[in-house]
């Protein structure tokens, strides 16, 4: 037993073969990425707004929070030392921008995390156990959604004191279900596999298989997810900032400048504008790259060419 | 058919049972339970909070709690509002016609224009306009329809002054169409964007699939002009997911309208929804998240038993 269980385990672990296979496929599903132009530029913002916001603190001129009010509403370009104006209260626009888009991102990034994670785990248990469990996690899935998910997000948002975390978490709780669908397919076709059947056959256990067979094969629809969730979380996240549930201020999130902006539309409409396209251009951004992503890695295409 | 229709609602009833059970879950999660806003009120003491508690059955245990709330939930029974002690049903159905002259006017341009853009792309696939659709559908998603609201209020009503900036009628003009039309050309074309947006994608997709068949190939063989194979062959098969995907959307619907009415004052159930948030109406929020739930479960139904009629192939299923 012991020498046939290691001749399995050999040909599992070490495919030489295989590698080079994987490489080429590496190597053409980089080659159709690069091919799509908008998921190359998508990209390429991507890590412009990531870089941006990860040194926010040495780029921006001013402290975002420092209230001067002698400099209150600058135009763009008035005031060199403001190169985009500053707010209502003499605070540097571009500083409170960067900052902004750091919450933002820290919210979109963690709030995707929590969206995949939940969504993977009930996909990959409902798949692979298929039965009365996939039943009511399917069934659990169909009921969420049933809810508008800016509904969702409200109330419970109401009900919870907002913190960088709290907020991703709400934003994970509502919107994990269609993760959780794609996974679920994704993991009902690999089952039939030969290569799970003989990781049954050889006696792993459920998590092992779960976690060290399915999870890596279903890695490709699960990036794709994330990319275009941290569009939706960033969305989401605006959205409810926006409507005063979700950073407060003095901390600038894009989403709580806006509403500020709101009240000075007729004095200083820059205030109102430049937020809304740094949510814009990074929402697209991610949208892009996903949609790129999902090109690039969908087996669908690749029967095609 | 019968059949179909009978275990499309056997299965809905699951879904009733696990949408009350959140709704139910959720009012309990907050802060100071469903009487939250009485313990913030310093004229009601203790001892009364207790004694509301018995009144309201909020002393039974949460099983029995459950089960005569749910039923009162099927009897209409909805609560009152803290404010006013008004029936929290009627309070929601007041709004519902605001909402549905805006939603069902948004949705139905939204379908018309994006199945047609939809249409155009894929039989002119990989031309400009079809990649000029594709990446503004994909703007649009993008946009935060708030933004995008304020932005049109700030062109159109503040700076050009062409369009009022929010509310259903000017003063002194309730009941004149002409000036709810008026009122209704910015919400409807904010609420509008996002869903042209995405239906235009579903439309391509499901029509690239159709005219990939071989009978579309078929019916070119046989001489049949192309406006025809695409109008009288191809549209009916690409309709079908569309239909199914209509009860799909409902709840982004539902969502988008909520921001669309927060600004532009306009008086539906999205707007109840953020008054009462910040109110802190708990049975008003409570009933909204059911009603619309329920209004989401009811719209599938019917987009399933759509679809079943007129694809016989699903029935069989």
């Amino acid at each position: 037993m012991g020498v046939i269980d290691a001749e399995i385990r050999a040909e599992a672990t070490e495919p030489s073969a295989l590698t080079a296979r994987h490489e080429s496929h590496a190597r053409r599903v980089l080659r159709r990425f690069l091919r799509h132009r908008l998921a190359v530029f998508g990209g390429i913002m991507v890590v412009l707004l990531l870089s941006s916001a990860l040194f926010a603190e040495l780029l921006s001129p001013h402290d975002p929070l420092r209230i001067e009010t002698s400099n209150r509403f600058f135009d763009p370009g008035q005031n060199l030392d403001y190169p985009l104006g500053t707010d209502e209260l003499g605070r540097d626009t571009l500083s409170r921008l960067l900052h902004g888009g750091q919450v933002s991102l820290i919210v979109g990034i963690a709030a995707m995390l929590a969206t995949v994670v939940t969504g993977s785990v009930i996909g990959i248990v409902s798949g692979y156990f298929g039965g009365w469990i996939d039943n009511i996690l399917m069934r659990f899935v169909d009921t969420m959604l049933c809810f508008p998910q800016v509904f969702l997000l409200l109330v419970i948002a109401a009900f919870v004191t907002p913190t960088l975390l709290s907020i991703s978490l709400i934003i994970g709780f509502t919107s994990w279900m269609e993760v959780a669908r794609i996974v679920r397919s994704e993991i009902l076709t690999l089952k039939e596999q030969d290569f799970i059947k003989a990781a049954i056959g050889f006696g792993s256990s459920h998590t092992r298989i779960m976690v060290r067979e399915l999870l890596p094969n279903a890695m490709a629809p699960i990036l794709v997810a994330a990319t275009l969730k941290v569009a939706t979380a960033v969305l989401m996240e605006s959205y409810i900032s926006y409507l005063g549930y979700g950073i407060q201020p003095p901390l600038a999130s894009w989403g709580n400048m806006l509403t500020n902006a709101q009240g000075y539309f007729d004095t200083v409409p820059f205030l109102a504008i430049l937020p809304g396209v740094m949510i814009t251009f990074t929402v697209m951004s991610f949208n892009f790259l996903g949609d790129g992503l999902r090109d690039a890695l969908d087996p669908r295409l690749k029967m095609e060419q | 058919m019968l059949h179909f229709i009978l275990k499309r609602l056997l299965y809905a009833i699951p879904l009733l049972i696990g949408v009350s059970i959140i709704g139910f879950g959720l009012m309990h999660l907050a802060p100071g339970g469903p009487l939250g806003v009485y313990t913030l009120n310093p004229t009601v003491s203790v001892q009364d909070i207790e004694r509301i508690k018995v009144i309201y059955g909020l002393d039974q245990p949460i099983y029995v709690q459950y089960v005569s709330w749910a039923g009162n939930l099927l009897t209409g029974d909805w609560g009152h509002t803290f404010f006013g002690g008004r029936p929290v049903f009627t309070v929601i159905l007041e709004r519902v016609p605001a909402t549905l002259l805006l939603a069902g006017l948004s949705l139905s341009l939204a379908i018309l224009i994006g199945t047609a853009i939809g249409m155009l792309g894929a039989v002119k696939r990989y031309s400009i306009f079809d990649y000029l659709a594709t990446t503004g559908a994909m703007f649009a998603l993008s946009f935060p329809t708030f933004w995008f609201g304020l932005m049109a209020i700030f062109i159109f009503a503040v700076e050009l002054r062409w369009l009022p900036s929010g509310g259903m009628y000017d003063l002194g003009e309730e009941g004149n169409s002409l000036d709810l039309l008026r009122h209704l050309i910015l919400p409807t074309a904010v609420l509008s964007l996002v869903i042209v947006a995405t239906w235009s994608r579903y439309s391509r997709s499901s029509f690239l699939e159709v005219i990939g068949q071989d009978y579309i190939r078929t019916a070119h063989a046989k001489g049949v002009p192309n406006r025809l194979v695409i109008t009288r062959h191809a549209f009916p098969n690409a309709a079908i997911p569309l239909i199914a995907l209509l009860g799909v959307q409902l709840p982004f619907l539902f969502s988008g309208a909520l921001v669309t009415e927060t600004i532009f004052g306009w008086p539906g159930i999205g707007r109840l929804f953020v008054d009462a948030l910040t109110m802190k109406e708990y049975p008003v929020l409570m009933g909204m998240m059911m009603f619309t739930a329920i209004f989401v479960i009811i719209g599938n139904l019917l987009a399933d038993i759509g679809v079943a009629m007129v694809d016989p192939r699903i029935r069989l299923e």
